[in-house]
């Protein structure tokens, strides 16, 4: 055994490389994936949410939507509600206890990150739709767009750029969220740390390598986001299309009556 | 040209149990400019949005071609694309250029191809002095050169009807200028239209039919000449002694 700090973690790190990178890919795995299904359930939730009723519609599709929006408000309710690591536990065992489904490891990972982030992301897309001024949804109503065109040209890409910094925040959530999932036995970066240390007896060695990796993992990723964000505003600049000087001025339609006038 | 195209019949609208329109009745033929004059809370902008739906009337009916549009709600979206609207706000699509401001309507809504979309709209944009922007995003525009894109955003639907609810409040003298001269042309290329207005020298100058509201009701209506040059009511005449003969 090294006798130093830096020592011991070279020692590690020679030694267990390559299960603290397969933790750390596992832990990329589910959180992305997590992220991606749940920002899909989250966007599907929101937009049922934000679907206008007015009296002139019929009554099956007035009592349909009750129906669904209360199913999906306690979805959310519940799946914010409690934590994440009890799910775990409730819904890997449970489903087998309970209906006999043998959920592989990977499933239930995805699964439970999922449905969390969906949660979250749905009271985040409905912020973000709410966001957007209603004079956006009125100008598509005006060119006779239905409410499944005005959403999906007009309002969701303003709502998915407002909501970008969210879903950042919820990737990067995700990605340390991930170790409560250690406890359905998910390989992820933090089991695979709790088991070198404990092979090692070498916890603050070890730990200190799975925070440097954590703190990679998420601030790659959070400069990446913010990458993406600024290719999302586009260029702040724009090329005329003409090479009409006279277009340069703002008011080109007027400056040839205006100097009309003047002759 | 005589048939009408638009008829509304005793349109009445209340928020709650507040009334802001009352038995409003009137018509417009094919190739009139009908201007909307009124004090502000008088239910004009009301009543534009009532014709287009954005707001539900509460009785009456709204008969387009010999259609009762109130009954006839499934083609909402279809009527929406023939009776077009320009707001007072401009209400462009943010997340589009101008160029795909005026397409997004012609492709997905009338299932134009994207080479038709494109040459309607480069031919409404040039119309109203904005084809060199096509690249400009509305942020990037000041408030007249928004307007004038709404205008060709509406145009590019290529509508019956087009509706201006305030299209100049928003903007300086100057833009003020710029956007009335496109509204002007389009008059005289016989596009029928409405406009809500507080440019009264416009309204007299180019409509050939002026509506005076107040209190949600049409108190006068008539030839520009009429309402302005000889108001039978008192109510008119009071609305329009502000307005100095210029």
């Amino acid at each position: 055994m090294p006798e130093t700090f830096w020592g011991r973690i070279v020692m590690l790190i020679e030694e267990y490389s390559t299960s603290f990178l397969r933790g750390a890919g596992v832990t990329m795995i589910i959180a992305l994936v997590g992220t991606f299904i749940g920002c899909i359930i989250g966007f599907a939730v929101g937009i049922v949410q934000t679907i206008p009723v007015s009296k002139k519609d019929n009554i099956v599709k007035r009592v349909v939507l009750k129906v669904v929006r209360f199913i999906l408000t306690a979805y959310v309710e519940v799946f914010r509600g409690t934590p994440m690591m009890a799910q775990a536990m409730f819904i890997y065992f449970g489903s087998a206890a309970v209906f006999n489904i043998n959920m592989s490891m990977w499933f239930a990972a995805f699964f439970i990150v999922s449905i969390n982030t969906g949660a979250y992301m749905a009271e985040t897309v409905r912020g973000g739709i709410l966001s957007i001024d209603p004079g956006q949804t009125e100008g598509a109503k005006a060119i006779g767009m239905n409410h499944v065109q005005t959403m999906l040209y007009v309002i969701m890409p303003q709502a998915l750029r407002n909501i970008m910094p969210q879903i950042g925040n919820n990737l990067i959530i995700n990605i340390k969220d991930t170790c409560v999932l250690s406890i359905i036995g998910t390989v992820e970066l933090f089991y695979t740390t709790k088991g070198v240390a404990g092979a090692k007896y070498l916890y603050f060695e070890s730990f200190a390598i799975a925070m440097v990796m954590y703190f990679i993992l998420t601030f790659t990723c959070s400069r990446i986001l913010r990458f993406w964000e600024s290719r999302l505003d586009g260029p702040d600049n724009y090329d005329l299309a003409t090479t009409d000087t006279l277009a340069h001025t703002s008011g080109m339609y007027n400056y040839s009556t205006e100097k009309k006038e003047e002759e | 040209m005589d048939e009408k195209i638009l008829e509304i019949r005793h349109l009445s609208k209340a928020f709650g149990k507040n009334v802001v329109l009352r038995d409003i009745d009137f018509s417009v033929k094919q190739g009139d400019v009908t201007c909307i004059i009124g004090a502000s809370g008088s239910g004009k902008s009301t009543l534009l949005r009532c014709i287009n739906f954005l707001e539900e009337p509460t009785a009456g009916d709204i008969i387009y071609h010999g259609k009762n549009m109130m009954e006839e709600r499934m083609n909402e979206a279809a009527y929406r694309a023939k009776v077009g609207m320009v707001f007072q706000s401009f209400n462009l699509f943010n997340n589009m250029t101008v160029l795909q401001n005026c397409m997004v309507g012609q492709e997905k809504v009338l299932k134009k191809d994207k080479e038709t979309a494109r040459k309607n709209a480069m031919y409404f944009l040039d119309k109203v002095g904005m084809a060199p922007y096509i690249n400009a995003k509305p942020r990037q525009l000041s408030g007249g050169q928004k307007q004038r894109v709404a205008i060709a955003r509406a145009l590019a639907m290529e509508p019956e009807v087009l509706l201006f609810d305030e299209p100049t409040s928003a903007l300086d003298p100057q833009m003020v200028g710029e956007v009335l001269a496109v509204m002007r042309k389009l008059a005289d290329e016989g596009l029928t239209m409405m406009i809500v207005t507080h440019e009264m020298a416009f309204a007299r100058d180019v409509s050939n039919h002026v509506v005076y509201m107040a209190g949600g009701v049409i108190v006068e209506e008539g030839e520009p000449k009429q309402i302005f040059g000889n108001p039978q009511s008192a109510q008119t005449k009071e609305f329009l002694s502000r307005f100095v003969n210029s």
